[in-house]
């Protein structure tokens, strides 16, 4: 998986939690929080989704790296690589 | 045992928090079953049907209505956490509500789903007020959507800023009716979500009612994999080495679950633990309803959607002295909905609230009960009925009236098992939902959300908090 795909990924979880934001402009080098309104149980979704969809754990600790499309990009793409070659 | 009474999360009432919270598990996977003793999902927001006519439990209006596109509230994170349309609800806007004070209701307070009907009205009628009552309004906006000051004295912040007790009055009188547990005062979280949920947010109903929002409810669950088991009580839940162990049912059954969440009330928890139940003072209700044949408008009743009134002094929000307090209460038109061109209700209805004694109802031989409820369910109308434009003939009403229902403190008990038919629950809240068992958790109306949007909210963050973000690995 590229970093493109993985940032498609995360933004169709975006997209199906939070259906009533516009997601057409969002900027990957600036944190989702404020480009969109997604709060502590928005993200919690995310993480949440990342499991259920793909298997893809997030401790706690790191919330943090999902702040923007890059960032989480960085953080998840080694992870669905890892997952990937597993199988 | 077999594996099929074995589960993730047993939850306890399926009202709109067991189902809210029933939905946001069920939909991450865990193996989850809502136990609900009553044959109907809805818990005090149910609904049933008497003579062929649908009637609700305790909906007047849904709190938190907000249009769509307005965001970071109550109802779009309701939305958003449980995957549901916001169309499915179907909820349509009020009229216009109304704080009606005095003997007579001379003293107004308009407002509606745009706050500055209110504002402009304070600052018309109250004009020495109107600055102390932006600075409440200020706080309740910075205020976090899950209540900021707990445990504080509503009352006492109110009169940091607004001198005039008629207006404090004014102002609390609909939130205590729609949402307080605490005799004359509120917490002062309390008051910050009901002021959200009223003033800045409003008011709005689905034509057919709560059955509508139950009904997507009850569908998601079943979607996401929720089990639920109907007429099929928790009747002991068994304690060990700090733990929920084991659930027992009516039928004896044992039910095992790694966690537990229990919508039914804290003392009504701690009862099936063993525990002889704290139950402070509470608040009862009784309501009348009568179904006309005609809306209510065209009796000569205008298009009032909610009326707070109160005839005294001082409003006084307290277990009553006597079975019922006439002197205050709400006046609630179904009718009085934006529902669109050619969607009103087919019959009108009139309904009043008033605060009652929960002891001055309960064991009454049947007969004394019939009486007494005939009895109250005139002084009841009457008392409201100064507060709406009079009507030609007096009999208006009456021969208008088509059918009528009332419930009483009692009635609460039996269809909800909440003590003492505390609506709203015991005056002291339990926001965090932790219990004396490491996996029981409490949500719904003794967690503190109250209303229809913050009962699902309270089930969806117990659930978030306690079960969801707890399964998430630490590092």
């Amino acid at each position: 998986m590229t970093n493109e795909e993985c940032k498609k990924v995360v933004l169709d979880i975006i997209a199906d939690i939070a259906p009533d934001e516009d997601l057409s402009n969002v900027k990957p080098d600036v944190r989702l929080r404020d480009q969109l309104q997604l709060d502590s149980m928005d993200f919690l979704d995310i993480v949440m989704e990342l499991r259920k969809r793909h298997g893809i754990e997030v401790p706690e600790a790191d919330y943090i790296r999902l702040a923007s499309l890059d960032s989480s990009a960085e953080y998840l793409t080694p992870k669905f690589n890892a997952l990937a070659a597993k199988s | 045992m077999n594996s099929g009474s074995q589960y993730d999360v047993a939850i306890i009432g399926a009202g709109l928090s067991g189902l809210a919270a029933g939905i946001r598990l069920a939909h991450f996977g865990k193996k989850v079953c809502i136990f609900e003793r009553h044959n109907a999902v809805g818990g005090l927001n149910g609904f049933y049907s008497l003579d062929g006519r649908k009637y609700d439990v305790g909906l007047h209006a849904v709190t938190n209505f907000v249009p769509p596109g307005v965001k970071g509230t109550p109802l779009g994170k309701i939305l958003r956490q449980l995957r549901i349309e916001r169309e499915r609800f179907a909820l349509c806007p009020q009229k216009g509500s109304r704080v009606a004070f005095g003997p007579g209701g001379e003293r107004v307070l308009r407002f509606n789903n745009d706050f500055a009907l209110l504002e402009s009205e304070v600052a018309s009628k109250f004009p020495a007020q109107a600055a102390g009552f932006g600075r409440i309004t200020r706080f309740v906006r910075e205020a976090p959507l899950t209540g900021e000051g707990s445990g504080a004295s509503a009352r006492r912040f109110i009169r940091e800023s607004v001198s005039d007790p008629l207006l404090e009055d004014m102002l609390l009188c609909p939130l205590m009716f729609y949402g307080s547990a605490r005799e004359d005062d509120m917490d002062l979280a309390q008051f910050t979500i009901m002021f959200r949920a009223l003033y800045l947010e409003g008011f709005a109903r689905p034509r057919d009612g709560v059955r509508v929002m139950m009904r997507v409810l009850t569908e998601k669950y079943r979607e996401a994999g929720g089990e639920r088991r109907m007429k099929c009580g928790v009747m002991r839940i068994v304690a060990r080495g700090g733990r929920a162990a084991a659930l027992v049912l009516d039928s004896g059954e044992e039910i095992v679950a790694d966690q537990v969440l229990s919508s039914i009330g804290a003392a009504e928890t701690a009862a099936l633990m063993g525990e002889a139940p704290v139950v402070g003072r509470t608040l009862g209700y009784v309501e009348t309803i009568s179904v006309l044949d005609r809306p209510p408008s065209a009796l000569g009743w205008g298009d009032d959607t909610i009326v707070f009134f109160n005839d005294s002094d001082r409003f006084c929000y307290r277990d009553p002295a006597g079975q019922v307090d006439v002197r205050s209460g709400v006046i609630c038109f179904p009718n009085n909905f934006e529902y669109g061109p050619g969607g009103g209700l087919k019959e009108g209805f009139f309904r009043v609230t008033c605060l009652a004694n929960f002891d001055s109802w309960s064991n009454l031989p049947e007969e004394r009960y019939r009486v007494d409820k005939a009895r109250w369910f005139g002084e009841i109308q009457e008392s409201a009925r100064r507060f709406l434009p009079r009507i030609e003939p007096a009999d208006a009403l009456e021969r208008a009236t088509v059918a009528r229902d009332m419930f009483t403190p009692t009635t609460v008990v039996k269809y909800t098992g909440h003590f003492r038919g505390a609506i709203y629950g015991a005056p002291e809240k339990n926001r965090d939902g932790r219990t004396a068992l490491s996996n029981l958790f409490i949500c719904g109306t003794d967690q503190g959300m109250l209303g229809i949007v913050g009962s699902m909210l309270s089930g969806i963050s117990m659930a978030n908090q306690h079960i969801l973000q707890a399964s998430v690995p630490a590092a």
